[in-house]
């Protein structure tokens, strides 16, 4: 376990439920009746071998997808049907496997993207763009270059993402997803495809993101090393279904756990 | 459009008459008039068919090159101008029918030779929109160098010397007479063998499953040793014996212009009513667009104005856009993330 | 050597921000302004101002219209045409019935009639992407043609089926009809195209701009970040309409001085996108290179050949320069699909090592 010191001091309440979630399209059933919560705070890891469903878990989060059955509470509210943009206004920021830039821009440019739901001047001042569009626009480029300055791609910066080595982009996505200031931050394998230095580095991130801003973080994640330095609590998918919860220690030892990983028949 | 009685004429204007007069002149009297002289709407049925066959035709050539490359052919409609209008002019300079035909053939040979080396091959893996627009250019190339070649005035097709029939056969129902034009006849059957050897042509043969198989995935193909090169070769070969098909018939009943190929723009509507990568989605789609939109001419138009022809087809695709937009025969796209 | 940034040091972030923060842009920038303002009305023929100046500025207008729906939003559009053709005829019915009403007002009203059209015909594209948006346009494309050549309300029930642009004036002298001077009319079409360029400027460098980029690239996670897609989708629309429909009341009442429906169909759509597509997909400056390659090949097509004595048969013109625009269009796409743009945003690039290589 590790101790948080965010703005929200110990792990709380819980900040997100997801109660007898399924899926599925078409015949295929992604996710069967999975019930998990996520306490404020936390770094939660979802893990489970490839296809267990675990992105499609977060994409329900999201609300990408819509369960056929099942229910998300999150802050309190209770929606069977999240849309994209009311997860974002709500408070949730994600980052994919795929990473999902916008290619045509540069980092900057994709970083102050995700200020666009903090941004309020109008239409009317955009269009003369000195005055309070001009204000606004200085404003949050102070908040995007401290991300930046967190996240140490300050060379970067005038770059097209598009050009960038794979595991800057990875930084810049989550720097876009910082810009946010989301309560609750999805992260689908933010280590995938990385060296050992980078991983190191991602982690160092993820961690201080949890500590300095207090954010929640619901992350999947295939490298067992990383899932158990950085996480509170894990929740195990295995074709669908749940078949362990608990501390990274607790999941460990698990028969069940062990059995999917090592590809028992069942 | 040849009938055997008078068209009802009405104002052209768009009137503000009152609301029940609006109601009845769009949701009795037309129908009212289609009982009303049967043989007429019989006779406006099977213009509507034949129109529609000839925009599956040109549907056709389009499916051919989007199944097999990805690629939207917007220069489609120009390939039938353009064939319909070598044809002609080979036999203009003295070449017999037949030898005009097979010459060609080469032609549209050598056309997809050029475009697979000039503008498939340089822009393989390019975003499907990239290719999309490669092929506006590749059509207002034909036309300009179409017209420098052949001359901008209307052609008439040699529709004798290829053996096609001429004249029609009139029967009579229903108190009046229906005409069908033999040429007519002759386009909807050519059409169905056509068809019927492009559909045995991918489902059972061996070139028939690559093309598939380029169609789904070009880096895919590539790595099971298809050969991208040929099959694009053959399969805009293909598609451009589906145009020079067309142009013939289509010539034949109504000599050839550059005008045909705004007309093939109407494939496109077709396209979207049938599913882009459906064969029977293209030659239904072709009648449904062709049927509604001769009845919709007939018995609706004079309401607005005459001349809805030019857009009718296309919202009736748009409604389709917005409720079922992959067609009725086309596959369901879901975008993954 | 001379073109370098070196030295030019920001030292607060509205600094950064600008649009052409190099010294040396701003001076060229200056220069083109003086040229068009001064050196062009002055010293211009006018054949220079009536048949080149001023279409080539109507029909950047215009490319910069689609451009901010087709290049900075994706949403790639057949109807630039009809769009062009509602400002056009919006223009033409308010002047015949307020004529006592500035025409400048109604070339911009006519504007706002243009962006309500485009925002009804860009309703479909919260469902529909790509070609089958395109088609969708082109639905719009050809009913609005329809209805300028078939509603004789729009050409106020003239036999001929055409409009004739009557005469209005601007502090006393006439800008639009028969006995506008060519000077006149280019000032104030110099006049709209520079202050909406610089509107829509501000708009693609900010908020707006990133916004329709986003959804350009990548719409499922511009949805996520918070971005509310068919509000940006539709104002894209709106915008862009706005701009063609400006262009296309410049187009008839500062230009042709009349018009017959068939100008506004798909052909000047497709042309309008060629203009984008090799100027560069989202790029202003583009706009202006694209229209120029466009607009003015046909003309040099036609001018130089016979002082090189060279006869060239007019119809023979039209049939080349279609051929050379589909060669090009095809060129493009394939070397450089971001268009004339990129080559000078490259040439700028080795201007800024120059004299050396690299």
């Amino acid at each position: 376990m590790r101790a948080t010191g965010g703005p929200e001091a110990a792990v709380g309440d819980v900040l997100l439920s997801v109660e007898n979630v399924s899926l599925s399209f078409g015949g295929v059933k992604a996710v069967s009746d999975v019930s998990f919560d996520i306490r404020k705070g936390e770094i939660r890891a979802i893990i489970g071998p490839n296809g267990a469903g675990k992105t499609s878990m977060l994409n329900v989060i999201n609300g990408f997808y819509h369960p056929q059955q099942g229910r998300i509470t999150f802050k309190g509210e209770t929606r069977t049907r999240m849309r994209p943009h009311e997860a974002a206004y709500g408070g949730i920021a994600r980052t994919f496997q795929n990473v999902a830039l916008f290619r045509g821009m540069t980092a900057l440019d994709n970083i102050m993207a995700g200020r666009t739901l903090k941004m309020r001047s109008s239409f009317f001042w955009q269009l003369f763009r000195y005055g309070p569009a001009m204000r606004e626009e200085v404003e949050h480029r102070h908040r995007v270059e401290e991300i930046i300055d967190f996240l140490k791609i300050q060379e970067i910066r005038r770059v097209p993402v598009g050009r960038l080595p794979y595991g800057l982009q990875k930084r810049v996505e989550l720097g876009r997803a910082l810009a946010m200031e989301p309560e609750l931050l999805l992260l689908d394998e933010p280590m995938a495809g990385m060296n050992l230095e980078e991983k190191e580095d991602m982690s160092r991130f993820v961690l201080d993101v949890n500590d300095q801003y207090g954010t929640t973080i619901a992350l999947i994640e295939h490298d067992m090393g990383v899932v158990m330095d950085l996480s509170d609590r894990v929740v195990v998918l295995d074709h669908g279904i749940k078949i362990a919860d608990g501390t990274p220690d607790e999941v460990k030892r698990n028969q069940a756990v062990i059995d999917a990983y090592l590809g028992v028949a069942h | 459009m040849k009938s055997n009685a008078t068209r009802r004429s009405s104002t052209p204007i768009l009137v503000w008459p009152t609301d029940m007069d609006i109601l009845y002149k769009v949701f009795v009297d037309p129908f009212v008039q289609m009982g009303a002289a049967p043989d007429l709407l019989v006779q406006t049925l099977w213009e509507g068919l034949v129109a529609g066959v000839l925009y599956s035709l040109i549907a056709l050539g389009f499916v051919l090159i989007f199944k097999a490359s990805g690629v939207f052919n917007f220069a489609q409609g120009i390939m039938v101008v353009f064939a319909a209008l070598t044809l002609v002019g080979f036999h203009e300079h003295g070449v017999p029918a037949f030898l005009a035909l097979a010459l060609t053939i080469a032609v549209m040979f050598g056309l997809a030779f050029a475009v697979e080396r000039l503008i498939l091959r340089p822009l393989v893996n390019q975003p499907d929109i990239i290719l999309f627009m490669a092929t506006f250019g590749l059509t207002y190339f034909l036309i300009g160098f179409g017209e420098l070649i052949f001359g901008g005035e209307t052609k008439v097709m040699i529709a004798d010397q290829l053996l096609l029939p001429r004249g029609a056969i009139d029967i009579k129902m229903a108190g009046g007479f229906v005409s069908l034009q033999k040429i007519d006849i002759a386009a909807a059957i050519i059409a169905s063998l056509m068809v019927a050897t492009l559909a045995i042509f991918f489902q059972r043969t061996r070139i028939g499953r690559a093309l598939r198989a380029v169609a789904d995935s070009h880096r895919a193909a590539l790595s099971v040793g298809i050969s991208l090169e040929q099959i694009w070769v053959i399969v805009w070969f293909a598609a451009g014996l589906v145009a020079l098909t067309t142009g013939i018939m289509w010539g034949a009943r109504s000599d050839v212009s550059f005008a045909l190929e705004v007309i093939a723009l109407k494939a496109l509507p077709v396209l979207i009513l049938g599913g882009l990568t459906s064969i029977p989605g293209a030659i239904v789609g072709g009648l449904i667009i062709g049927v509604g939109e001769k009845l919709g001419e007939f018995y609706w138009g004079p309401l607005m104005g005459s001349g809805i022809e030019s857009w009718f087809a296309y919202v009736i695709a748009l409604i389709f856009l917005l409720f079922r937009p992959q067609g009725l025969f086309g596959e369901r796209i879901i975008e993954r993330i | 050597m001379f073109y370098r940034e070196a030295g030019q040091f920001k030292t607060n972030y509205a600094a950064d921000l600008a649009v052409f923060p190099i010294m040396q842009d701003r001076i060229g920038l200056a220069i083109i302004l003086f040229i068009a303002a001064v050196i062009i009305p002055w010293f211009g023929s006018s054949f220079l101002i009536q048949a080149v100046m001023i279409p080539f500025l109507i029909f950047s207008l215009a490319a910069i219209g689609l451009n901010l729906l087709t290049g900075y939003t994706g949403l790639l559009s057949l109807g630039t045409g009809a769009f062009m053709g509602v400002g056009a005829y919006a223009c033409y019915k308010l002047t015949s019935y307020f004529p006592s009403v500035n025409i400048l007002i109604w070339i911009v009203a006519s504007g706002f009639f243009s962006a309500a059209v485009g925002v009804l015909f860009g309703l479909p594209s919260l469902r529909i992407k790509g070609f089958y948006l395109a088609v969708a346009t082109l639905a719009a494309q050809f009913f609005l043609s329809w209805c300028f050549i078939r509603q004789p309300w729009f050409y106020n029930y003239n036999a001929s089926g055409a409009i004739e642009v009557p005469t209005r004036t601007l502090f006393g002298i006439p800008i639009t009809g028969a006995t506008a001077a060519d000077t006149t009319r280019y000032f104030v079409v110099l006049g709209f195209v520079v202050v909406m360029t610089w509107l829509a400027s501000n708009l693609v460098h900010g908020r707006i701009g990133r916004m329709w980029m986003a959804v350009r690239d990548m719409d499922l996670a511009a949805d996520l970040i918070g971005i509310r897609l068919l509000q940006t989708k539709l104002l894209a629309f709106a915008t862009s309409s706005f701009y063609c429909g400006v262009a296309g009341a410049l187009l008839v009442f500062l230009w042709y001085g009349g018009a017959e429906p068939a100008v506004f169909d798909v052909n000047l759509s497709f042309f309008i996108l060629f203009m984008v597509i090799i100027g560069g997909l989202g790029s202003l400056t583009g706009s202006f290179f694209g229209a120029a390659l466009i607009f003015i090949m046909p003309i040099a097509l036609r001018y130089f050949p016979p002082k090189l004595g060279i006869p060239v048969h007019p119809a023979t013109v039209e049939h080349i320069q279609y051929m050379i625009i589909g060669a090009l269009i095809v060129l493009f796409l394939i070397a450089e699909p971001a268009g004339l743009a990129r080559l000078w945003q490259v040439g700028k690039q080795k201007l800024r090592v120059w004299p050396f290589p690299y």
